[in-house]
């Protein structure tokens, strides 16, 4: 897989889906494919985070632990991204992402994405639209939910 | 130093210059004789004037003694000579005309050899005289010297004196002597014509010179423009930094430009005057013929003068102007050179000196200083006046361990340098045990005491003989590199010259006083100070990246070896192997770059380095052979059009181009605009130059770590076809003791191009795989220290190169690199002056504490900013505005500094 696939599984991300093709391409040029083995760990909860994984190929397994132990919420699988808040804001990791079976990734840093929205503030600008969106859809959730409680 | 040039230079070669006077006078008779025999030729020889007739003959070579008949009364033959028939005579004298021409070349040869000896001689005293100065400048000195100003004068501004010393004494006595002798003759012939002549010459004599008097100044200012425009060069260089960061390159050029006009304006000047002076002495020295043609042709006609006469005087003035010309230009020189010295000497007399006594090479064992710091009444006067340090006072024994503290204008760094006996105090003194330290010569206070300061210099060597510096006082073991023969003369030589006679290439080690007992155990001891500042590490990681000589060091190179089997193994078994792909003459190696694939090897010889492959004719008839070129034309547009495509819109001088890119932001456009053209009118239609700037492209794409998915390389076909390529360089480039241009790999040998590290790995990190770098790293220390090679890999560190005052390290890495160099020579005081500014407050607490631990009971006096690090320290000495406001240990001293601040506030 190489250069032009990658920019395809990007613009089929929403965070990315409206930003020109050929910034992509710079983006995916400068950042590292890392693949993981079966049950390596991309990232831990509670650990400051500096990159966003794009997932290439294979699954990865979403955890969360809680006291009672580790639970398992969720499941990524080719064109998810996961980490994306961490390259974002400094939070640290709200879960860990293990891979299931041997996974590729895109890794893009906090640093390579902060560059690239300095020098390109029109990426900047798409990727508040869709924070926006996602914002106002968990406000609209958020609404329902108190509504819901409240009957 | 001598003011006067000649009396300098006659002080240190009136031997030589005599020899030499001596050499001339007696080649002038075989020269004049020279000049008379071509007459005799065509008299004698050819013409046959003086033979009666056929068969009659002539003398030849008889010999008469000079005046024999005024002091014997006849002549006195003191050679027969022979008596020759013409043909034989005309043979006869033509040799002895050959072997005159032969004595006079060698006797040239001598004299002007002698002469450039003579002067190159004088030029080395000269040089190494006022270098010896500058190593004598008292430091305060230094503040106003510019480094590229003494570097001019040394080097280029002496330079001339060297041709002119030669020729200093034996000019005026020789051109003179021709001169003198003209005239004379002049005279002899006719003494009005003769005064003419004579008042001519004078009148040049007088007027040339006075007219030279500006001329000469006009090179003195030259001289200061130039040093100084050499000193601001030198300032663009260091200041480099500051013009960039405050966009002031243009005010630069301005001043640059404004030097070089001035220069400019002196030169143009120099010239015009000097072609007016030529004009005047041409006008003047062709004046007398046109007087003696006037003049001396009147005088015939009304017949007071014979013609033979006047034919003689013009005759004999042909000599005259020639001789007299070069004399006048002889002083001229003199002139120049005399001021050229004296523009020189000046930079190099300043107010103090140090004493020579100070700093003489001493090479007995000097005692250990023992006892107390005294400190009394110490102040310091700046020299406009300002009081830097006021009635300091303590006392402290040499045991102990000292921090001052204060802040930076609290004169802590003057008393620092003080104790350390690189500052004179104004008024007061520091003695160390019996001695007042201002007693004391370098050569104990160099060895005895160790002071670091903030901005600790490198010089530009390697890490290991910059930690080494401290303990070269004076040879301590003779290297055989040199024979007693060879060690004398050049020894001889370095005194006919006035130089020191030490041989730098003698071991100057003093491994005593490093506690070690020669080369053997040294190293050991290295290790050991590196660990103690932090140091060793960062001195592993060099040695990691460096390289060996696998025949100079056999066992290194065979340890290496094993830990790349060792490595491998150790990889395995933690299931990480794959991390590594390594290097198989057989595969290709998605992670190496196209040229290494291609070449299997690192690049010896430069011609095979990545920008040089598609110009190189070896590599570029392989690959058309096996088909490749017209694969690697496709794959350089295709790339050339991503690069133009993804890093069109960032601007100039982003990081990325220098990370990521193949193609230099200045170049794209010029791409771009090839790209056109291929696009049009095919890849062919770019000349030669063009086309090797495509397809440097390729060479440096790896596969694993680009993945632009060219469709050219994904055929299966072109990597068997760079496997071919591969084995067809490497039988063309293969030698048999593998000196080759191409350090080609091989699994069973050392690659002596490659680092230890590639060494090791013989391969490649293979990209995109999570914690490669790191996993690999640690597997390899731990191969490393199994196999008992670390302490072999620190070793090759120590040669690293820390560039020019030691720019290739951090600021750190510097600060310990100063203050290790200052340890290993175990000082009986080790005098600090802050040093660790650039560590971040764990660092510098932690090696502060180690460097303490280390010298346990035995004395340091360490300048501090902040109070917390001295903590640690027997006693504390608190300072403030050049006055110690406070002194006791550490609990006293800081309780009662947080109680003033409390009584402040409050």
């Amino acid at each position: 897989m190489g250069l032009a696939e990658e920019v395809e599984i990007l613009r089929r991300i929403p965070l990315f889906a409206n930003i020109d093709p050929a910034k992509l391409k710079l983006m995916c040029f400068a950042s590292e494919r890392v693949t993981f083995k079966d049950s390596e760990v991309l990232c831990r909860q509670g650990e400051t985070g500096d990159a966003a994984f794009i997932i290439l190929d294979g699954t990865a397994d979403v955890q969360v632990e809680r006291r009672e132990g580790t639970m398992s919420v969720a499941t990524l699988t080719k064109n998810d991204i996961v980490g994306e808040i961490a390259i974002l804001c400094d939070v640290p990791r709200t879960a860990t992402v293990v891979a299931k079976g041997e996974l590729t990734t895109l890794k893009v840093t906090k640093d390579l994405f902060f560059g690239l929205v300095k020098d390109f503030p029109e990426i900047g600008i798409e990727i508040m639209r869709v924070l926006a969106h996602r914002l106002e859809a968990t406000t609209g959730e958020l609404i329902a939910a108190k509504a819901g409680a409240g009957a | 130093m001598e003011p006067n040039l000649f009396k300098y230079i006659w002080k240190h070669s009136k031997r030589d210059q005599l020899f030499i006077l001596v050499l001339v006078l007696l080649s002038l008779p075989f020269y004049f004789v020279s000049l008379q025999l071509p007459k005799q030729i065509v008299n004698d020889g050819i013409e046959g004037k003086g033979f009666a007739g056929p068969g009659s003959t002539q003398n030849f070579l008889s010999l008469d003694l000079p005046f024999g008949e005024t002091l014997f009364g006849r002549p006195v033959t003191l050679f027969e000579g022979f008596d020759l028939e013409q043909m034989a005579l005309l043979f006869a004298l033509s040799f002895a005309f050959l072997a005159l021409v032969i004595v006079n070349g060698i006797f040239k040869f001598v004299i002007n050899t002698l002469k450039g000896q003579l002067g190159e001689r004088m030029l080395r005293r000269l040089r190494y005289e006022l270098t010896d100065r500058v190593l004598r400048f008292r430091l305060a000195q230094f503040k106003k010297v510019r480094q590229a100003e003494v570097a001019t004068m040394v080097k280029d501004e002496v330079e001339p004196l060297g041709g002119f010393i030669g020729d200093a004494f034996m000019t005026p006595v020789f051109l003179g002597g021709q001169a003198l002798t003209a005239m004379a003759f002049i005279l002899l012939q006719n003494v009005w014509l003769g005064t003419v002549a004579a008042v001519i010459v004078l009148v040049q004599a007088i007027l040339i010179p006075k007219l030279r008097v500006r001329i000469l100044e006009l090179g003195r200012q030259r001289q200061l423009v130039s040093r100084h425009l050499a000193g601001r060069i030198g300032e663009l260089v260091a200041g480099a930094t500051e013009i960039h960061a405050h966009d002031t390159s243009n005010f630069e050029r301005a001043e640059i430009s404004h030097r070089l006009g001035i220069i400019y304006r002196i030169r143009y000047e120099i010239f015009r005057r000097k072609f007016f002076v030529k004009f005047l002495n041409n006008f003047l020295s062709q004046l007398t013929p046109f007087i003696f043609y006037a003049v001396g042709g009147y005088l015939v006609i009304i017949g007071q003068l014979n013609i033979g006469a006047l034919v003689a005087v013009i005759a004999a003035y042909k000599d005259l102007p020639a001789p007299v010309k070069e004399l006048i230009d002889w002083d001229q020189q003199r002139n120049d050179v005399q001021i050229k010295y004296d523009q020189v000497i000046d930079q190099f007399h300043p107010p103090e000196m140090v004493d020579p006594e100070n700093q003489k090479p001493y090479s007995e064992s000097v005692t250990p200083l023992t006892g107390e710091i005294v400190v009394s009444g110490l102040g310091l006067v700046d020299e406009n006046g300002n009081t830097l340090l006021n009635g300091v006072s303590f006392r402290a024994p040499l045991e102990e361990h000292v921090a001052v503290v204060g802040p930076s204008n609290s004169g802590k760094d003057h008393l620092t340098m003080m104790l350390a006996g690189l500052t004179a105090p104004s008024s007061g003194r520091v003695t160390v045990g019996d001695y007042d330290l201002r007693s004391l010569g370098q050569w104990v206070t160099g060895r005895r005491l160790s002071y670091v300061g903030d901005d600790a210099y490198l010089f530009s060597v390697s890490v290991g003989e910059n930690l080494l510096y401290g303990l070269k006082h004076v040879p301590q073991r003779l290297s055989d590199a040199l024979d007693a023969q060879e060690r004398s003369s050049q020894e001889a030589e370095s005194r006919r010259a006035g130089n020191i006679t030490l041989d730098i290439k003698d071991d100057w080690i003093d491994y005593e006083a490093a506690g070690a007992t020669g080369p053997e155990d040294l190293t050991a001891r290295m290790i050991e100070v590196l660990r103690l500042v932090d140091l060793e590490d960062d001195i592993y990681r060099f040695g990691l990246q460096g390289t060996v000589d696998p025949k100079a060091r056999p066992e290194l190179a065979a340890g290496l070896l094993k830990a790349r089997a060792d490595l491998s193994r150790v990889l395995a078994e933690r299931g990480a192997g794959d991390l590594v792909v390594r290097f198989d003459p057989e595969k290709f190696n998605d992670n190496a770059t196209l040229a290494e694939n291609l070449l299997f090897g690192t690049p010896v010889d430069p011609a095979y380095d990545v920008e040089h492959l598609p110009q190189n004719p070896v590599i570029v008839s392989i690959l058309k052979s096996e088909g490749l070129l017209d694969d690697l034309e496709v794959m350089a547009v295709n790339i050339a059009q991503t690069m133009v495509e993804i890093f069109a819109d960032l601007p100039p001088g982003h990081p990325f181009f220098e990370q990521f890119s193949f193609i230099a932001y200045d170049d794209l456009p010029e791409f771009r605009a090839l790209i056109t053209r291929t696009e049009k009118s095919g890849f062919k239609s770019l000349n030669e130059d063009e086309q090797a700037r495509f397809l440097a492209l390729p060479f440096r794409y790896i596969k694993g770590r680009h993945r632009l998915d060219l469709s050219e390389e994904s055929s299966e076909s072109f990597e068997a076809r760079i496997l071919k390529a591969r084995h067809a360089i490497f039988d063309r480039l293969l030698t048999e003791d593998g000196s080759g241009p191409v350090a080609f790999y091989d699994p069973a040998t050392y690659n002596a191009a490659a680092s230890l590290q590639d060494n090791m790995l013989f391969g490649r990190l293979a990209f995109g795989r999570a914690q490669a770098a790191e996993t690999v790293g640690t597997a390899m220390t731990e191969v490393l220290e199994t196999l008992d090679l670390r302490q072999s890999v620190i070793e090759v560190g120590l040669d690293y190169d820390v560039g020019l005052a030691g720019k290739r390290l951090f600021q750190t890495q510097r600060q310990k690199l100063a203050m290790a160099r200052a340890i290993i020579k175990n000082p009986d005081l080790l005098i600090v002056n802050q040093a660790f500014s650039g560590m971040d407050d764990g660092t510098r607490q932690r090696v502060l504490d180690r460097v303490l631990a280390a010298r346990k009971g035995r004395g340091i006096v360490w300048a501090l900013q902040d109070m917390e690090n001295a903590r640690v320290f027997d006693r504390v000495l608190v300072m403030d505005a050049g006055r110690v406001v406070r002194e006791g240990r550490f609990e006293d001293v800081a309780g009662a500094e947080a109680s003033d601040a409390l009584a402040e506030a409050g």
